[in-house]
């Protein structure tokens, strides 16, 4: 059975719902329970209309539970029609439905997590299972977060911007389970971009592919990670990283810059060096200029000064570098680097290990250790 | 089956043997000590005790309640604290011996000059639910 196919279909079978006349957070419901049901009949039963059983199915759910649910008038309303299987929603439903699964009132994590049931087609136990929280809390956020956008209606128009805000999390936090959250988010940013015509949708898209298409360089065997310079690039991705440039070019043709456009202009300016000694880091750094400018983060402006250390040497790096704040997350990290670079190891080795203590991940706690004992190991010779 | 935490210590636990910062080891050294902390993880999965286990930034703060309608009053962190959590692994086993044994084997886990560290690991069991049968025997 094609699991893709099914979870493909999920969104167009939930608006159906919806424009039938079910409330949100029941037609979502039963879309899951259809989901379940098909993932048991299709292997040995597969329906001719994939969609149109779907449903069917979901309508029937929908009732079953309209029918047993204390609201008998609404239930009487809704009982006495059994539509056919209406027509494709337009793609403006599927948009909707993301800008409902990411409405501001909801936490972020709430967000996530309706998204990728509702959107997604996603179990709650999958969904649990990739932010390593019992089943149960999983299943309450979610219910919570379909309380939370119950009384809007589904036709309001959305911010875009939400939407990626949640797609990008998706694509970048969460653990490696049963299901891959970074092919997921690619997926669903993808049925977005056919759902919107929004360069920042694409821009998204392209930054996704561009870095999806690393992944297999980016851990060494025993899972420590490779950082890009040392990164085997015969590994990368072609197919991914041509899919992402040519998204990137139509964005940026329409003149309409934005900040994901501006950082997937980065990753396929890494992506285009045959070698990390080839990268052209000048047009790094302007990039990086136009993205303080979008965002006005210290992330970017840290980021950059690793830029200006590679274009300009490390002595304009640490320059750029001492006029941010150092309590920056990864401040230490990059004045490790940095200091490397301009032939300092002691200083260097200090500071990665102080960055080490300041990691927020394991992974990288590892690297940055891994690298005050590399420097260590050869300043005692 | 009694379930069992074992702590891992940043400060607060006696000196260990092979007392090196890992800053200090070769790399080498310190991926042969990330390949032995996986591969204990993955055994006890196989065998099936393997429950939970979790890494823990060294800098945390105290907080407290500070009454009715105020935030929270929060404090440090505090350099002099004595006690300072790494991590943990939390293991469901047969016995206490069984859990003295896993403690021991976690602690051999291989350090400077690729030797054990010989560190001081804490266990401490977890108080269980009460049990259905309460008579005295």
């Amino acid at each position: 059975m094609n699991e893709a196919l099914l979870r493909s279909l999920t969104p167009s079978v939930l608006t159906i719902l919806v424009r039938r006349g079910a409330d949100f957070a029941a037609a979502e419901d039963a879309v899951q329970d259809a989901l379940v049901e098909a993932v048991r009949v299709w292997p040995a039963d597969p329906p001719r209309d994939a969609k149109g059983w779907l449903v069917t199915v979901a309508w029937r759910k929908f009732l079953d539970s309209a029918r047993s649910d204390a609201s008998r008038r609404r239930r009487e309303d809704l009982a006495g029609e059994e539509p056919a299987p209406g027509p494709t929603p337009a793609a403006d439903d599927t948009l909707q439905l993301y800008f409902l699964c990411a409405h501001p009132s909801l936490t972020p994590s709430s967000a996530v997590a309706l998204t990728l049931r509702a959107v997604g087609g996603l179990t709650t136990r999958q969904i649990a299972q990739a932010y390593l929280v019992p089943e149960a809390t999983m299943a309450q956020r979610i219910s919570r977060a379909k309380r939370t956008v119950s009384g809007i209606r589904f036709d309001q128009p959305g911010d875009v911007a939400t939407v990626l805000r949640v797609l990008y999390l998706v694509f970048n936090e969460g653990y490696s389970g049963d299901v891959d959250l970074a092919a997921e988010a690619i997926r669903l940013t993808r049925q977005l971009a056919a759902a919107i015509d929004h360069p920042e949708v694409a821009g998204l898209l392209a930054l996704m592919l561009l870095h999806h298409a690393r992944r297999a360089s980016r851990t060494a065997p025993d899972g420590s990670l490779v950082s890009l310079a040392e990164q085997d690039r015969g590994r990368w991705d072609t197919a991914s990283i041509a899919e992402g440039i040519g998204i990137l070019q139509a964005a940026l043709a329409r003149d309409r810059l934005g900040e994901f456009q501006a950082q997937a202009a980065i990753a396929a300016l890494h992506a285009d060096a045959p070698t990390a000694g080839e990268t052209d880091w000048v047009q790094i750094v302007e990039w990086y200029d136009e993205l303080a400018r979008l965002t006005d983060s210290p992330v970017v402006r840290l980021n950059r000064a690793v830029a200006v250390g590679e274009a300009d040497g490390p002595r304009a790096g640490l320059a750029a570098l001492a006029e941010l704040d150092d309590s920056l997350p990864r401040h230490a990290a990059v004045a490790a680097y940095l200091h490397e670079r301009d032939g300092d190891l002691v200083t260097a080795a200090r500071l990665y290990a102080q960055a080490a203590e300041k990691a927020s991940n394991l992974a990288e706690r590892d690297y940055l250790t891994r690298q005050a004992a590399r420097l260590n190991a050869r300043t005692r010779h | 089956m009694a379930k069992y935490l074992l702590l891992k210590h940043y400060r607060g636990a006696p000196a260990a043997v092979n007392d090196v910062p890992m800053d200090q080891w070769t790399p080498e050294e310190i991926s042969a000590h990330v390949q032995y902390m996986n591969d204990f993880a993955a055994r006890l999965e196989k065998t099936g005790e393997f429950v939970d286990g979790q890494a823990l930034a060294p800098e945390g703060s105290w907080v407290r309640y500070d009454g009715e309608g105020r935030p929270p009053v929060t404090d440090g962190p505090f350099a002099e604290t004595k006690d300072l959590i790494a991590g943990w692994m939390v293991i469901d086993v047969d016995s206490h011996e069984r859990a003295v044994e896993l403690a021991g084997e976690l602690s051999a886990a291989p350090g400077a000059g690729g030797k054990p560290i010989h560190e001081w690991l804490e266990v401490r069991p977890f108080l269980t639910a009460a049990p259905n049968v309460t008579e005295c025997h």
